[in-house]
């Protein structure tokens, strides 16, 4: 057996002219439809109602920040834009002051999330097959055993951080099971998923720096599994071929990164945020421990109403696009959030309807780029939630004024103070 | 009434399969499948309806057999 020498190499000097970077540009937003920032406190405690607001008056508003960017928030916008790989590009996803180079399409830097067709198509199929609901139900016993250990540790004590003494901990636990990654790194991805998708705006050297740390991490998990190999999703990229050929270094520990990141921080927000709708609506909680078999309905309102997952596109030519001038590599934010919450769309989409029995959601995306892990999502937000309300059908929350939201991208409590007792 | 998926829009976000799982299965990707003929019994209407109007690709429909 040869050594395989792919993940043996030092790092890429990068060029100089690796990527474009622009200004970072923070501070109090003037006018949400002309200078918007995902950054801002103002968005980060509430964007439904800015969201809202510009649906009124302005459906795709602009900003010069972050290089220039455009938000629609109406469903139909953002729908079309998901649609059309074409005009708008996933050669980047997260919308901060760096592009990557023309020239990293259509793989992109996290394959397939960050690839457009035709490439993406076959990435994709690589991994639909781990992700399947069939699949993903394998690991419904040993997630429900891990949240009933999480509440077992509760024992004892009359209020939690719902979100830091639970949700965090369930997406963390099975995506490092799901890759074979030591359990105990847990507090290492939540580093690497904050420098990923809350760190935008710090100084480029720092930027960089961590995201140096989180490869580094993955090449060492690469080379643990290199030595002994075992059945899980790193052994598998690292031996799956495409086209003929085993996958590039790059596209391996890409990937690894697409679902370390993508998998923790979404399904966390998810958790949290379906536990702090039921904290203040007694009524709502009343009904579901009374009738646990509404809960799937349940669950798929809370992912539309909180929705934690917007992404971005870059636009690929200059145009006029429904009105507005696009440059070639604007941002598009394409906010799955605002969609969830357009009354074009779903009747009441300001309320929270636990019975919504319609419910055409966009949480998991549109078009090509469904989220590939939705099924887990699913299956980790159901049984999170049937395990804490067996166990702690009473709770409230401990201090509104406490509770705290991740910035960004990604929405959803990250101190969520809650008395269970 | 009888059951026709459009593969050609179907992403696999399975929600026919979660709601009406008598009458769609999955493939080996995860792709929403229809169970034998399609047929759907008077009684498995409703959840027929219920996948229809859930799909987010709007992938699925519901034909009036002549």
């Amino acid at each position: 057996m040869t050594v395989d020498d792919r993940f043996t190499q030092d790092r890429d000097e990068r060029p100089e002219d690796f990527g474009t970077r622009s200004e970072i540009i923070t501070g109090p937003v003037a006018d949400w439809a002309t200078d918007f920032s995902h950054f801002e406190p103002e968005w980060t405690a509430d964007p439904y109602v800015i969201q809202d607001d510009l649906r009124q008056r302005c459906p795709i508003a602009h900003t010069e920040r972050f290089g220039g960017g455009w938000l629609p928030v109406r469903y139909d916008d953002v729908a079309s834009i998901a649609y059309d790989t074409e005009k708008f590009s996933s050669r980047a996803i997260i919308m901060g002051n760096f592009r990557p180079p023309v020239d990293i399409a259509p793989i992109g830097g996290s394959p397939p999330i960050s690839s457009d067709p035709p490439f993406h198509h076959d990435a994709r199929k690589l991994l639909l097959p781990a992700f399947t609901k069939k699949n993903v139900s394998r690991l419904e016993p040993s997630t429900r055993a891990f949240c009933h250990s999480l509440i077992d540790s509760f024992e004892g004590r009359d209020s939690v951080d719902a979100a830091h003494d639970y949700a965090q901990h369930i997406p963390m636990r099975v995506i490092a099971d799901m890759l074979g990654f030591p359990p105990e790194d847990g507090p290492k991805f939540r580093q690497f998923v904050e420098n990923t998708l809350e760190g935008i705006n710090l100084p480029p050297e720092e930027r960089i720096e961590r995201m140096e740390a989180l490869g580094d991490y993955l090449l060492e998990q690469v080379h643990d599994h290199l030595a002994n190999p075992r059945d899980d999703l790193t052994t598998y990229l690292i031996n799956a071929e495409l086209y003929g050929h085993k996958l590039q270094a790059e596209h391996v520990t890409g990937t690894m990164a697409l679902l370390l990141i993508a998998g923790i921080d979404t399904t966390w927000s998810a958790i949290g945020s379906s536990l702090w709708h039921l904290a203040r609506a007694p009524a709502d909680l009343a009904r579901l421990t009374a009738e646990p078999g509404l809960l799937p309905t349940a669950v798929e309102e809370f992912l539309r109403a909180f929705a934690p997952v917007t992404m971005a596109r870059l636009v690929r030519n200059d145009m006029t696009w429904r009105g507005v001038t696009m440059k070639a590599d604007d941002w598009i934010l394409l906010s799955f959030p605002a969609a969830n919450r357009d009354p074009a769309q779903f009747d009441r989409a300001g309320e929270i309807v636990i019975d919504r029995e319609e419910n055409r959601h966009a949480a998991f995306g549109l078009g090509i780029h469904r989220c590939v892990g939705s099924h887990l999502a699913r299956m980790e937000l159901r049984v999170a939630l049937e395990v804490w309300l067996e166990r702690i059908p009473r709770f409230s929350l401990a201090d509104p004024a406490a509770v705290t939201w991740s910035a960004g991208q990604i929405r959803g409590p990250r101190a969520l103070p809650l008395r269970i007792g | 009434m009888k059951l026709h998926i459009d593969s050609k829009v179907c992403q696999g976000h399975g929600r026919c399969y979660d709601l009406a799982p008598e009458l769609f299965g999955d493939d080996d990707e995860g792709y929403g499948q229809v169970l034998g003929d399609g047929v759907v019994p008077p009684e498995k209407e409703h959840d027929a309806r219920r996948a229809v109007a859930n799909c987010p690709e709007h992938a699925i429909e519901l034909l009036e057999e002549s």
